[in-house]
């Protein structure tokens, strides 16, 4: 399954199995998170766990394993970790918007007529 | 040794992953709402693409990061797609 | 320079992705990615958006490693109110008057704030700088407010001047 595994001192390997551990754990409890909040904008912020250090995590462990299984430095996880940062926010304030936008033409009760309060 | 932990531990974040897709996937399907069924396909995509890695390190090479690279590309357009959709009624004006 | 670079930080983030996709510092890629980060600083130029003029680089340091911090600290937060056995929500919308009017400060702070798990930028209101902001936790707006304007908005201004 992984041939040259079995040769990795314990120093990588435990650092990388927690590594794995807490990201897929994070990244759980905010999908968790996406079915248990009772409404549409608390469960938009339930995704930004595993998009943050959910991610981070998982790529941490795969920089620290690859770098340690080839012996050169493996950090090409930063482009996809960089990438992931940068267009998160931006997607969930478009659909954070257009919801709002939706709910506002429905005449939704509590929900803020404009960013200014009245 | 330190190959079975490392296995063990592998096998266990992806039952973690495979368990938030499905979290995920049953909002997207139940919706109740259309924002809603965009925010679990949004969130969707990152754990399929985290699981991508997890598969990476169990085999060893960098076939998956490509992949993985990919969806988190696609993944961005089709939600900002269906969120320009959302807002106006159709994307492209 | 101007002419040449218009865009030096973008181009040299242009050319650090290609080198990090292609894995190699070798002569060639890393001429070829010259080439792309030059064409994408000229191409920008075109768009014609203005430059950003960053000042104080210490204070964008400490910015950077207080989000980081801020992110960690929320997500232990937000898990534990998912995870938490309360039912009543305390979840709702914040009013938050800003000064930040630089338009480039102002898409930082609604990344740094959608970014952080528990808060999410959901309006801007351009004409009197009204910020709606939705949040998790909502146990203390007049927190919620000095906490924005104290820790992001006062360090942006510096930063974006």
């Amino acid at each position: 399954m992984i041939p040259a595994a079995a040769e990795l001192p314990w120093i990588v390997v435990i650092p990388v199995c927690l590594l794995l551990l807490a990201g897929s754990g994070l990244t759980l409890i905010g999908a968790f998170g996406l079915l248990r909040l009772n409404s549409f904008y608390a469960r938009v912020h339930a995704p930004t766990l595993g998009t943050s250090y959910g991610m981070g995590c998982i790529l941490l462990a795969s920089m620290l394993f690859f770098s340690v299984l080839q012996t050169r430095l493996v950090i090409h996880e930063l482009a996809i970790g960089a990438f992931v940062i940068l267009t998160t926010p931006v997607t969930l304030m478009l659909v954070a918007r257009a919801a709002i936008h939706r709910d506002r033409l429905e005449g939704k009760d509590a929900i803020p007529r404009a960013a200014r309060p009245d | 040794m330190t190959m079975t932990v490392l296995s063990w531990s592998l096998l266990l974040a992806q039952l973690m992953l495979g368990a938030a897709m499905l979290c995920t996937t049953w909002r997207v399907l139940r919706g109740p709402r259309a924002q809603d069924r965009v925010i679990g396909l949004d969130a969707l995509y990152v754990c399929g693409m985290l699981l991508l890695l997890t598969f990476g390190i169990r085999s060893g090479t960098s076939v998956y990061f490509e992949a993985a690279l990919v969806i988190a590309l696609l993944g961005f357009v089709s939600t900002a797609a269906l969120a320009k959709f959302l807002m106006r009624g159709e994307v492209i004006e | 320079m101007t002419r040449l670079l218009p865009h030096p930080l973008i181009s040299a983030g242009i050319l650090l992705l290609w080198l990090l996709l292609n894995q190699t510092l070798a002569p060639g890629p890393a001429l070829v990615g010259l080439a792309v980060a030059l064409f994408g600083g000229w191409t920008l130029a075109l768009l014609d958006q203005g430059r950003p003029r960053l000042r104080r680089p210490d204070l964008v340091l400490r910015l950077t490693g207080q989000v980081i911090l801020d992110i960690a600290r929320s997500n232990l937060a937000v898990a534990s109110i998912i995870l938490g056995r309360r039912r009543g929500s305390t979840a709702g919308f914040l009013h938050i008057p800003l000064v930040l009017r630089d338009p480039q400060a102002l898409a930082v702070l609604a990344c740094i704030l959608t970014a952080t798990p528990g808060s999410t930028w959901v309006e801007y209101d351009a004409e009197e700088g009204w910020l709606l902001l939705h949040v998790l936790d909502l146990e203390d707006e007049e927190s919620w407010i000095r906490l924005v304007k104290d820790r992001y908005e006062r360090p942006l201004m510096e930063i974006f001047t």
